[in-house]
């Protein structure tokens, strides 16, 4: 099992440590809900670090990462992230990841980095270098075993952030990044995350993250900073309706099939899984991911049946009683003649049909985010 | 964490208080409710229905989770806890009193003989 180089600190917290993707991570310090609510209200933090982190740089290495993932990384100016998933040869997901546009090379090449999700770290990266045709320079370096990150979410993260650097962070736009210092080590701020609040991702040496989650912590004490687990992470994240990869995402599921449409730029010479990406984008898919509210009393979880129209229709992919909503909640996949606002579903919940209705996506969306 | 020395306990965290008048009442155990974490969700079946010894017979959720409750005793309910609809985190703030789930009346009294004792439940957490 593999530790974190913060391990030790959340020991000391007092953590409850959990089995996840081969991690012993933290799935909560105070309780779910209290560090849900610290990150909607004031701050939390987050070790973030199992998460993969591969630099992918050569000659043809932005040709290659055009070709293979769905976004289009030549869109990114150097300082500037995107959100873009890996898609197999049949418009199916192997992962999604966030995509950063790094200085270039001495050469003048574009240099990426990716942060992948800790479940796929292996097979992302067999497939990307297995998407690198004889002839082409493009080299992918895994950085996971000796990169850190956490994860700093809430609407105080900028002041907290701002006390232990000296970053320009409350200037920093959203899927913008910069590199510099933080608590005396050098660090990678981005202001991204998968909270659904403002806030930063910092990423470190493994033996400077410590430095920076401590200077977190003591410049938080005054903003209610709340170290918070992966059972915080993923609560979040459902309310966000942001996918993650094993529940919304599969090697079956395309990205339109998810609601990610947006994501996936057609207008490049070539790329993996295009011919259904193409045909779903323009002919819409046959199944389509729903948001929805439970109507009467249940909380729907992944693998539970969705019934619509009298009959059985997909399954649930995540569902919990949302903290911020007091409504259990969930999302799935449903044919998309039954996936459009106001419909009418019902979910098996232990052999009982609980009716549900279908939601706007996000369930929750931050006050300030228009 | 005590463990109250005059219930009686399962392998699967439940703890079950035997009444004067013969009625058992049954909750999850203070241990269960620290690993469960935040109780969002209790579902147990209503007055008159019939539960069975180590069979499932309701559900405790979790933020994160959904587990089986599983009967210490097989018998009729007579009572549930309607508090724990609307406050099912009376289970994590008091287990053994508020947080209690159904009532029940047992078919057949021999059968609470091989239920645990305070201190067999304390060794099986202290084994973890």
């Amino acid at each position: 099992m593999n530790r974190t180089p913060l391990f030790d600190r959340h020991q000391q917290l007092g953590a409850r440590m959990v089995a996840f993707a081969g991690w012993e991570m933290p799935v909560w310090y105070a309780g779910i809900q209290a560090e849900h609510a610290a990150v909607r209200e004031a701050v939390g933090l987050f070790d973030v670090s199992h998460m993969g982190e591969f630099i992918v740089h050569g000659r043809d290495g932005q040709a290659v990462l055009r070709r293979a993932l769905t976004n289009d990384v030549a869109a990114l100016e150097i300082g500037e992230a995107q959100y873009t998933l890996l898609p197999n040869a049949h418009g199916g997901t192997v992962d999604d990841l966030l995509a950063y546009r790094l200085p270039d090379n001495p050469r003048g090449h574009p240099v990426y980095l990716l942060v992948v999700n800790a479940s796929n770290i292996d097979k992302d990266r067999d497939w990307l270098r297995a998407q690198v045709r004889p002839g082409e320079d493009a080299v992918l370096d895994d950085r996971s075993g000796d990169m850190a990150l956490v994860a700093l979410q809430g609407p105080r993260a900028p002041a907290v952030l701002a006390a232990a650097t000296r970053l320009d962070v409350w200037r920093m736009g959203y899927y913008r990044f910069d590199r510099g210092d933080v608590a005396g080590v050098p660090a990678l701020v981005s202001r991204t995350g998968y909270t659904g609040e403002d806030g930063f991702e910092i990423m470190a040496d493994n033996a400077d993250i410590g430095a920076v989650w401590d200077a977190l912590v003591a410049a938080g004490a005054a903003h209610g900073l709340q170290p918070a687990g992966l059972g915080a992470r993923d609560s979040l994240r459902i309310e966000a309706a942001m996918p993650l990869y094993g529940h919304e995402l599969d090697d079956d599921t395309s990205a339109i099939e998810a609601g990610l449409g947006r994501f996936v730029k057609l207008d490049k010479p070539e790329m993996v899984g295009r011919e259904r990406l193409a045909r779903e984008k323009a002919e819409g898919p046959a199944r389509k991911m729903v948001c929805f509210e439970m109507t009467g009393r249940g909380i729907p979880r992944q693998g539970y049946a969705i019934h619509a129209g009298g009959a059985a229709a997909g399954s649930v992919t995540s569902g919990l009683q949302s903290p911020t909503l007091g409504r259990a909640i969930g999302m799935g996949y449903v044919p998309a003649d039954r996936a459009g606002i106001g419909g009418e579903l019902a979910v098996d919940i232990r052999g009982t049909l609980v009716p549900a209705t279908i939601v706007r996506r996000p369930f929750y969306r931050r006050p300030d985010a228009g | 964490m005590t463990i109250p020395t005059h219930l009686r306990y399962t392998a699967e965290h439940e703890w079950l208080d035997v009444t004067d008048d013969g009625l058992a009442r049954v909750g999850i155990t203070a241990f269960a409710q620290d690993q469960l974490g935040d109780v969002v969700y209790v579902d147990v079946p209503a007055a008159g229905a019939t539960v069975r010894a180590g069979k499932p017979f309701g559900v405790v959720e979790s933020v994160k989770a959904a587990s089986d409750l599983y009967s210490p005793l097989t018998g009729t309910v007579v009572e549930v806890n309607g508090q724990l609809v609307d406050h099912p985190e009376l289970v994590n703030a008091d287990p053994y009193g508020e947080g209690w789930m159904v009532v029940v009346r047992p078919a057949d009294a021999a059968e609470l003989d091989g239920l645990l004792d305070a201190a067999a439940y304390a060794a099986l957490t202290a084994e973890g």
